[in-house]
C-alpha cells in the first residue's frame, strides 16, 4: 500500500476558510457596530458576550485535542496512533485561538464595562458581602495571572508533545530507545494532564465563566464544562479525520477507528449529560434561592427553549443515533452527529454566558453564529496548515503496529 | 439428543488458523465450530457469523426497566400514596431519574446475562461433550460438520493439507444433557491409568 504521507492543502479548502474568516470578522464588525459602540452596558456586553463565548469555546475545543493525545498516551493506548497528526494538528491551533482568547478575556477584564463579569466593579464588590468574600478569588491581577499562564502553559506543553512526536519521524528507533521514547512521552503527557487538571477541569471555567454569575458556584461546573469541550474536541477531530479520508489520505485509518472516535462520543455525551443533570437535580432538590438563580432564566426563564433543545440533540441525539455498531462505523452518521454535537455544545456554552448579564432578551443567535462561523474558518486555516508542515502518519512510532492491526 | 460425525483439526497459530478457515469454507465444507481458549479478533468474520443480537435484546431489556421504573414509581408517588416532599410537586420527574438510570442498568445487565447463558446453553448442570480438551487449555479445535455424503478420507487429508494436526473424525453429541463434570471421572481416570 503507498501511503501519501505529504498533506497539500487544497486551494478550496482554504478559499472556504478566508470567506469564513471574513464572514466572522464582518460579523464581529456589526456586532461592534450595532451593540458594542452603544452606551448602554448591556448592549455592551451582548457584544463581549458573543466574542468571550465563542473565543472560550473554541479555544477549550482545539485543547481538548491535546487532551485526547496525552490522556492516550498515559493510557500507552496504540490505536489513535495512525491518526494521531490530526490531533496534532488541531491542537497547535491552541497559541493563536488561546491569544484571540486571552486578549478579549483581559479587554472584558480590564475595560470599564461591569455587566459581564461585575465582580471587577471594585466600588459594587465594597458593598457586596459575597463578592467581597471570594475577593482573594475573584480580582483582576489573579484573573490575568491565570489567564495568561493557563494558555502559555498549554501552547508550551502542546509545542512539547508535537515536537517529541515529530522528532522520530527521520529516525527508527530500535527496542531500548522506544521503551525510553515511550517514558519521555509519558512523563511530557503526565506533565500536561496536571496543567489540565488544574485549569480546565478546576479553575479555568470558574474564573472564565461561572464568574458571569458571580453570587452562584457551583463545584460540577467545571466538570460539566471539560466534558461539554471534550466531546466537542472528540467530534472536531472525527471530522477532520472524515474529511482527510474522503480525500484519500490516512490510508491506515478505517472504520474500526471511526468506530472507536464514535464510541467517544457516545460515552461522553452521555458523561457530559450525567454532569449537567446532576448539577441540576442537586440545585432543584434543595431549592435554596441563593443557588436556583443560576436555573431560574435557564430551565423555567426566556432561555428555556435553548435549555430543551441541548437536552435533545446534546443527549437523546446521540444516545438514540449512536447506540447501534453499525452508525458509528458509517461515515455519514458520525459525520453529521459531529457536526450536530459540535453545534449543541456551542449552544451550551452560549447558555452559560448570556443569561448572567442579558436578562430581558434572549439575544438574537445569528450574531453569534457568524462570530462562530469565523473561528471555524480560523480553525481550519490553522489545522490544514499545521497538518501540510508534518508528515500525515508518525510511522516510527513504536504503538504505530497496534493501530494498523486495530480491531473492534 | 443426537450423536452426529464430526472431524476435528487442532491448529497452533492463528497465523495458520485464518487462511485454514477461509480454505474451509472456500472448500465447501461446513464448519461447526471453531473452539478457542481465548477470544480471537476477527475470526468471527473469517467464519462468516452473523453480528450478535444480543445487544438489540439488552436495548429492549433497558427500556423495559426504563419502563419499569418510571410507571412503577409514578403510580407510587402520584396516585396510591402521595407524600409532600419539600413542596416538590407530586410527579418530582428529576427526582427519580436515578432510580430510573438503576432500573435501566439492571435491567440491562441482568437480562443480558441471562440471554447470553441461553444463547450458549450454559447452566449449572447443564453437560455438553466436548471435542477436545486442550481447547480450553492451548489450542484451537476447528470442527467440521460431515453428513453422509461427506468422503471422510478426503475431509481428513483436505483438513491436514491446510495445517490441521491430529485430525481425527470422533462422534459427538450435539445436544446438552443434565450432568456433572466433576463426576464424570472416565477421562481422568484413563490419564492416570497411563500414568502408573
Amino acid at each position: 500500500m503507498t501511503i501519501r504521507e505529504n498533506y497539500v492543502v487544497p486551494k478550496r479548502f482554504n478559499m472556504i476558510a478566508f470567506t469564513l474568516m471574513v464572514i466572522g470578522l464582518l460579523t464581529i464588525v456589526g456586532l461592534y457596530a450595532t451593540h458594542g459602540s452603544k452606551e448602554d452596558p448591556i448592549a455592551q456586553a451582548r457584544f463581549w458576550g458573543s466574542l468571550l463565548q465563542n473565543s472560550v469555546y473554541f479555544l477549550l475545543v482545539v485543547n481538548a485535542a491535546m487532551f485526547f493525545i496525552c490522556a492516550t498516551t498515559l493510557a500507552w493506548g496504540g490505536w489513535q496512533m495512525s491518526f494521531r497528526r490530526v490531533t496534532e494538528a488541531i491542537s497547535a491551533c491552541v497559541p493563536v485561538v488561546g491569544t484571540i482568547c486571552g486578549v478579549i478575556l483581559l479587554l472584558i477584564c480590564f475595560g470599564g464595562n461591569h455587566e459581564i463579569f461585575h465582580w471587577t466593579d471594585t466600588e459594587h464588590v465594597k458593598h457586596d458581602k459575597i463578592l467581597s468574600f471570594k475577593a482573594g478569588f475573584l480580582n483582576k491581577g489573579f484573573f490575568a495571572f491565570m489567564t495568561v499562564a493557563t494558555i502559555v502553559l498549554w501552547s508550551l506543553l502542546g509545542w512539547k508533545m508535537r515536537k517529541l512526536s515529530r522528532s522520530i519521524d527521520e529516525t527508527p528507533l530500535n527496542v531500548e530507545e522506544s521503551k525510553k521514547y515511550i517514558w519521555k512521552n509519558t512523563v511530557w503527557a503526565a506533565v500536561y494532564i496536571i496543567v489540565f487538571s488544574l485549569t480546565v477541569m478546576s479553575s479555568i471555567p470558574w474564573l472564565w465563566l461561572m464568574s458571569i454569575d458571580a453570587h452562584w458556584y457551583s463545584t460540577m461546573y467545571s466538570w460539566y464544562t471539560f466534558a461539554s469541550t471534550f466531546v466537542a474536541g472528540v467530534a472536531l477531530i472525527t471530522l477532520f479525520v472524515v474529511f482527510l479520508k474522503n480525500n484519500n489520505y490516512l490510508e491506515l485509518t478505517n472504520e474500526e477507528h471511526l468506530h472507536d472516535l464514535g464510541k467517544f462520543m457516545f460515552a461522553f455525551s452521555v458523561f457530559w449529560t450525567y454532569l449537567w443533570f446532576s448539577q441540576f437535580m442537586l440545585i432543584w432538590y434543595a431549592n435554596i434561592p441563593e443557588e436556583t438563580t443560576y436555573f431560574k432564566p435557564r430551565a423555567q426563564g426566556i432561555y428555556s427553549g435553548i435549555f430543551w433543545l441541548m437536552f435533545i440533540i446534546n443527549f437523546l441525539a446521540p444516545l438514540l443515533i449512536l447506540m447501534r455498531r453499525g452508525a458509528k462505523r458509517n461515515y455519514t452518521t458520525v459525520t453529521f452527529m459531529a457536526l450536530l454535537i459540535i453545534f449543541g455544545h456551542w449552544l451550551d456554552f452560549f447558555q452559560m454566558v448570556f443569561p448572567g448579564h442579558q436578562k430581558d432578551k434572549v439575544p438574537m443567535m445569528l450574531w453569534d453564529f457568524g462570530v462562530a462561523l469565523g473561528f471555524v474558518g480560523l480553525i481550519m486555516f490553522l489545522t490544514g496548515r499545521a497538518l501540510s508542515k508534518s508528515p500525515l502518519l508518525a510511522k516510527n512510532h513504536p504503538f504505530i503496529k497496534e493501530s494498523v492491526i486495530h480491531h473492534t | 439428543m443426537a450423536v452426529q460425525k464430526f472431524i476435528t483439526g487442532n491448529f497452533y497459530d492463528e497465523a495458520v488458523l485464518f487462511p485454514a478457515v477461509k480454505k474451509v469454507r472456500r472448500g465447501g465444507y461446513k464448519i461447526h465450530e471453531v473452539f478457542t481458549p481465548f477470544p480471537i479478533h476477527g475470526l468471527d468474520k473469517a467464519m462468516g457469523l452473523r453480528d450478535t443480537s444480543l445487544h438489540t435484546a439488552g436495548f429492549i431489556y433497558a427500556i423495559t426497566g426504563t419502563a419499569t421504573a418510571v410507571g412503577f414509581i409514578t403510580w407510587a408517588l402520584t396516585v396510591d400514596w402521595q407524600i409532600n416532599f419539600g413542596g416538590k410537586p407530586f410527579f418530582a420527574l428529576p427526582a427519580w431519574i436515578p432510580i430510573t438510570f438503576e432500573l435501566t442498568v439492571l435491567f440491562a445487565a441482568v437480562g443480558m446475562v441471562l440471554t447470553f447463558c441461553y444463547l450458549c446453553q450454559l447452566a449449572p448442570f447443564v453437560r455438553k461433550d466436548h471435542f477436545n480438551l486442550r481447547s480450553t487449555d492451548d489450542t484451537f479445535v476447528l470442527v467440521l460438520e460431515c453428513t453422509d455424503k461427506t468422503n471422510d478420507a478426503e475431509a481428513m487429508s483436505f483438513l491436514q493439507s491446510i495445517g490441521g494436526q491430529d485430525v481425527q473424525v470422533q462422534y459427538k453429541e450435539t445436544g446438552w444433557w443434565l450432568g456433572r463434570y466433576d463426576k464424570d471421572t472416565k477421562r481422568f481416570e484413563r490419564k492416570a491409568e497411563a500414568a502408573h
